[in-house]
């Protein structure tokens, strides 16, 4: 174990600060040679930020980085990838029009023929086998992370830097990926794994520092820590389980009905949709599981009307028993749909126009308008209600949607199309980057509404929420649907097999992406 | 020389105009930098390039001059875009009115005077074939060098590490930055280059295409230059081919009186914006083929902003 | 570099207000650093510039005869900017409300009807707007970038104004100058005051000022806009047109030019020639800019202009400075206050020092 090594990695006292956030407070961290150590908390407790403190993305304003006992005056990326340092980051750092030889070439100096005989050599080793000839567009988001990982092996690799790896993986690849890591660690490199899942950090790693709020509150083993202590360490309170009955309210007939959307997409880049057919009824909450990338935004955008194709046959898209096809956002509104997009600044809301303005952005016809002339005590009134109704913090109608927190400008958008009275609800990746208390908040809501007989879609690569709240799901992926399954009949690794498909080859290493 | 001969041997050198700044511009493009001063920067070259020629007798100097005026004024643009964080749009339109005042002012005292263009180079054997003797091996050095230029920046962009930074800051910064490469310093390398390549484009407009200065002399070439970057998709091969074909256009006139029809001469002075515009549509309606092509993060101001 | 720019939290409003002043500050010094250089006299070109406009009510109905136009046509560019529509082609579109509005003095010109020139006001709007209409076919059907497409119609624009005067409408008794008849008093703006070439047109500006302050200010159809400018996506989000947006400017802004064209040619230029738009449309942009793309804004910015621009024609007199001097002082201007414009959302910093070598210390 530990005993009287000393740390490869000592963060002393880091400390950054965002404007009036202190992301990182003092911070003290050390790394030993061979351990896997997990740095966990919930969305907003400053892991990211650590994380690229500790690789030199971002400078701290206090503190200081010690390297095998010598302290480090400055540091950026280059020098901590020459001192054995790598990264891979949540959202990846590559070229999409370039090949992966051509990536891994800009930061690995050799020839280009050397590069792929090193990647071949030591996908082949790690397990994580991927064409370095391949454009990287052409990658799934699983093989972009292998590439990142081999991207690291391929410097002298002292300690690996992993920010939420998993979030974008099946299951069946999470257990891949941690083989890898394991075999690393036998090797001698120090891992530093970042992630809220407690289930994982349990399985995989040895030692655990927990982030709340921007401050260190414990460092455990967490095989030796329960999972509710854990959470207790992450959260400081308890959060309040989920309510959850079966749905008995819903609707005989189908509120939403997609059937055999074959999309091709104009953007090389991006998926195309084959043969899609699924329906939502009033009064349950219906899921679409999925690792990103395999067509959720092309689907997302067919449903809420952003994307028009015109040569669909007009009962493609139907709801409410009407064909939606052909009509845009603002019609599909009128019938009773409402929408809140993965995306919240720059699409759900306008960052720099104040929250009464993004009111107006979708609520208009909630009487804003007289002849086109907006009425600003109508807005006023509404946008003050949605705040003080979905418990958002912000210091008032006024203030600019880029100075809300992640989770109180989701809860702000949701209330927003919430006042909209919908009969139909879609929601996209609806507590990506929320805090646990602010996504419970939402999650509870969303039930009741559920029980009050409203139709809820929700696309999510979050298999824990989809389990927590839905009542039916189907999985998506390279553009194609599964069937509807009952999620109280199926287990997240049947769902994990959707989403990779049927290429599980026999031994548990050799997967196929 | 026959008219053919004169008419094909011109379009050459028409094109280089075109092509010398297309080039630069692409460069420039490449890095993630929409420069639209190409116009204001050709102009003040043209002016300064043939003030120092004129006074001094010497080509080379006057473009050497001209280049630095070039680099100097995409400078400026590059400061307010880059550092600045200015809109890269207001920003090149507002460098290239900059360079079009200049170009009055420096020029104003020269105008009707003329240099002498350099004599062409007549490559021995290859120059008395037939047509393509007179036309391909009878031109000035510059055209040539031209050419050479064209084919180095197309080995540099695609094969060299040079050239994946400048296509890494074009297409993804944030991630370039990560990596550490120095986004800013590449993007100010690459819009630099290319006001060297729009100085000696209107070096040469100046000194050697119609060796005398004009006020408004680049009439419009900068933006057709800029066009085709975008009719060329961004790949050296057909900006190479867009320029030539420009070039011929605006040697029209000539093609039409020789053939004796008599047309409206603005129609023909029209024609390059005319035919500008129709390209225009029909590339850009293929919007798979731009996204393939173009610089993701073409246009957009990256402020090094530490991500949150 | 000892300072390094760090993102606002939130936009400073304060700083929205300085900036032209602080632009307007900066120009002012880096051109006297010029006149000093080229060994001109620094009092006797302020004088000019800013005096002499002044100083007779001649220089000040000239002062709002330039005044006019470059109101009219940069309210109605900001609204496109800010929906970030690039309309460079103003120039183009000037002239072609021009030729239209002129095609009635040319061949009536002997009536005198009252109609005459509301009828010329309908053509030059039409013109304009016509060509530019062409702008946004083009972009919203081939996606044609816009900034390209009106600019090689403003080129276009040139070639057809000169066919015309070069041809068709060539005045007979005209000494073959480029220009057509001189128009009759039916087809001009009356005089504000006798005897100065101020005239009545003034009032469109005006009216179409206030126009716009309401629509972007107070409707919903500007608020659409503005928003399709600072987040697109969002305005897709919220099913606001975008091809509507490319629609609504270019057609606002080709019309506004196009009435400008025609006020020139039915008012001081009395006749179509060959320098109908004096710069106007390229002018415009910059008065824009520096207004802040905001109305109110546009009328200080389009009046501190036009100051500039009669103190230029005085200054070529008095102080012996060529006319491009008032175009790089133009072109100065925008550059500065684009730059200085970071200060809204950024603020200034002390560099954090980056040392190249990595410095090994033994730890504490």
């Amino acid at each position: 174990m530990n005993g009287d090594q000393k740390p490869l990695l000592t963060l002393s006292k880091l400390t950054k600060v965002y404007g009036s956030l202190l992301a990182n407070d003092s911070i003290d961290l050390d790394v030993y040679p061979g351990s896997i150590h997990a740095v966990l908390g919930e969305n907003g407790a400053g892991k990211s930020t650590l994380m690229k403190l500790a690789y030199g993305v971002i400078k701290p304003d206090a503190g200081e980085i010690i390297w095998k006992d010598k302290k480090i005056d400055y540091w950026n990326p280059a020098v901590a990838r020459e001192l054995g340092i790598g990264m891979v980051f949540q959202h990846f750092s590559l070229f999409e029009t370039l090949s992966v030889v051509e990536n891994i070439a800009l930061t690995i100096k050799g020839p280009q023929k050397d590069l792929i005989d090193r990647i071949r050599m030591i996908g082949a080793d790690y397990q994580l086998e991927i064409d370095p000839t391949a454009m990287v567009n052409s990658l799934s988001v699983g093989q972009r992370q292998r590439v990142e990982i081999i991207r690291c092996l391929m410097q002298d690799l002292k300690l690996l830097i992993l920010d939420e790896p998993t979030s974008v993986l099946p299951p069946q690849h999470v257990r891949a990926l941690f083989d890898a890591l394991r075999k690393l660690q036998n090797d001698g490199v120090a891992i530093l794994y970042i992630s809220h899942k407690l289930e994982e950090i349990r399985e995989l790693c040895d030692v655990a520092t927990i982030l709340r709020d921007g401050k260190v509150t414990g460092k455990v083993d967490p095989n030796e820590t329960s999972a509710q202590e854990l959470a207790t360490l992450m959260i400081g309170r308890s959060i309040p389980k989920i309510e959850r009955r079966e749905s008995d309210h819903k609707s005989k007939d189908a509120i939403l009905n997609i059937t055999n959307l074959n999309i091709k997409n104009p953007d090389p880049f991006g998926a195309d949709l084959k043969d899609v057919s699924l329906s939502v009824f009033g009064g349950e909450i219906v899921g679409i599981a999925g690792v990103s990338g395999n067509g959720q935004q092309e689907l997302g955008r067919i449903i809420s009307g952003e994307d028009i194709k015109g040569d669909l046959e007009p009962s493609t898209i139907e709801m409410f028993g009407q064909s939606v096809t052909r009509k845009g956002v603002i019609e599909r509104r009128d019938l009773g749909f409402s929408f809140v997009p993965e995306e919240r600044l720059g699409r759900g809301a306008v960052p720099s126009m104040t929250l009464s303005q993004n009111s107006l952005l979708t609520a208009f016809k909630k009487d804003m308008l007289k002849n086109g002339f907006i009425q600003d005590d109508v807005v006023s009134e509404f946008t003050d209600k949605c705040i003080t109704e979905f418990s958002v913090k912000a210091s008032g109608n006024g203030a600019s949607a880029n100075s809300l927190s992640g989770g109180n400008l989701q809860k702000f958008l949701v209330g927003r199309e919430l006042l909209l009275e919908p009969k139909l609800l879609f929601l996209s990746q609806p507590t990506w980057g929320v805090d646990v208390g602010s996504a419970n908040e939402i999650r509870q809501k969303l039930i009741s509404l559920r029980d009050n007989g409203v139709g809820i879609l929700i696309i999510s690569e979050e298999l824990e929420e989809l389990f927590e709240i839905t009542d039916r799901v189907y999985v998506l992926r390279s553009g194609r649907i599964s069937s509807s399954m009952q999620t109280s009949e199926v287990s997240p690794d049947e769902i994990g097999e959707y989403m990779i498909g049927e290429e599980i080859e026999e031994g548990q290493n050799a997967i196929a992406v | 020389m026959t008219p053919l001969e004169f008419f094909l041997a011109g379009t050459m050198s028409a094109a280089t105009v075109f092509l010398l700044a297309a080039l630069g511009e692409l460069v420039a493009e490449k890095s993630g930098m929409l420069n639209l001063g190409v116009e204001g920067m050709m102009a003040i070259s043209a002016a300064v390039g043939f003030v120092v020629t004129y006074q001094t007798g010497s080509h080379i100097i006057g473009f050497i001059v001209a280049g630095v005026a070039g680099i100097g004024v995409s400078l400026i643009f590059a400061m307010v875009s880059i550092t600045f964080l200015a809109n890269q749009v207001a920003t090149g339109l507002a460098v290239g009115i900059l360079g079009l005042g200049f170009s009055a002012l420096i020029g104003k005292k020269h105008e009707s005077l003329t240099v002498t263009a350099p004599d062409n180079i007549q490559i021995p054997f290859l120059s008395d074939i037939p047509l393509i003797g007179p036309v391909l091996f009878q031109q000035n050095i510059v055209v040539y060098l031209t050419i050479v230029i064209a084919i180095l920046i197309s080995f540099c962009l695609n094969k060299t590490r040079l050239g994946l930074a400048i296509r890494a800051c074009g297409e993804n910064p944030k991630a370039a930055e990560a990596l550490s490469y120095s986004v800013y310093k590449i993007r100010y390398g690459a819009v630099a280059f290319g006001g060297l390549m729009a100085g000696f484009a209107g070096a040469y407009a100046s000194t050697i295409y119609t060796p005398l200065w004009a006020d408004g002399m680049i009439a419009g070439r900068g933006w057709i230059a800029v066009a085709l970057v975008v009719f060329g998709t961004w790949k050296t091969g057909r900006i190479f081919l867009g320029a030539y074909l420009f070039g011929m256009v605006s040697l029209g006139e000539l093609v039409v009186q020789s053939f004796g029809v008599s047309v409206p001469s603005q129609l023909l002075s029209a024609m390059p914006f005319i035919i500008t515009i129709v390209i225009l549509a029909i590339i850009s309606s293929d919007r798979a083929r731009l996204r393939l092509h173009a610089p993701y993060a073409l246009g957009e101001q990256y402020d090094g902003s530490e991500p949150q | 570099m000892l300072l390094q720019f760090e993102r606002r939290h939130t936009a400073s409003k304060s700083l929205i207000f300085a900036t032209p002043f602080i632009a307007i500050t900066i120009t002012i010094v880096i051109s006297s650093i010029m006149l000093l250089i080229q060994g001109k006299s620094l009092q006797t070109t302020f004088f000019s510039f800013f005096i002499e406009p002044f100083e007779s009510t001649y220089a000040i109905s000239e002062v709002f005869l330039k005044f006019g136009p470059l109101l009219l046509i940069a309210q109605a560019l900001a609204i496109g900017f800010r929906a970030k529509v690039w309309n460079i082609g103003a120039e183009g579109q000037m002239i072609m409300g021009a030729i239209l509005a002129s095609s009635i003095p040319v061949y009536f010109n002997d009536s005198e009807s009252g109609f005459i020139l509301p009828a010329m006001i309908l053509l030059g709007a039409f013109g304009g707007l016509a060509w530019a209409a062409i702008a946004a076919f083009l972009k919203t059907r081939y996606n044609a970038n816009e900034i390209l497409v009106t600019l090689m119609l403003s080129s276009i624009a040139l070639q057809i104004l000169y066919y015309f005067l070069l041809g068709p409408w060539k005045d007979p008794m005209g000494f073959n100058f480029p220009q057509t008849v001189m128009f009759q008093d039916a087809a001009l703006f009356p005089p504000i005051i006798f005897g100065f070439r101020l005239n009545y047109s003034l009032i469109i500006p005006i009216i179409f000022t206030v126009l716009v302050w309401i629509y972007m200010e107070k409707h919903f159809g500007g608020f659409k806009l503005t928003v399709g400018g600072l987040a697109p996506r969002a305005a897709t989000y919220a099913g606001y047109s975008a091809n509507g947006a490319v629609w609504k400017s270019l057609l606002i802004a080709g019309m506004a030019a196009g009435i400008a064209g025609m006020s020139e040619v039915a008012g001081p230029i009395g006749q179509l020639q060959r320098s109908v738009t004096s710069g106007y449309g390229y002018s415009a942009i910059i008065v824009a800019y520096l207004g802040a793309l905001h109305p109110i804004g546009i009328v200080f910015a389009a009046f501190f202009l036009s100051v500039i621009h009669i103190g230029g024609d005085y200054a070529l007199v008095t102080a012996d400075l060529p006319i491009s001097s008032v175009h790089i002082f133009q072109g100065l201007l925008l550059v500065a206050y684009l730059a200085s414009y970071t200060l809204v959302n950024y603020r200034l910093k002390p560099r954090k020092n980056r040392i190249e070598k990595v410095a090994y210390h033994d730890a504490t």
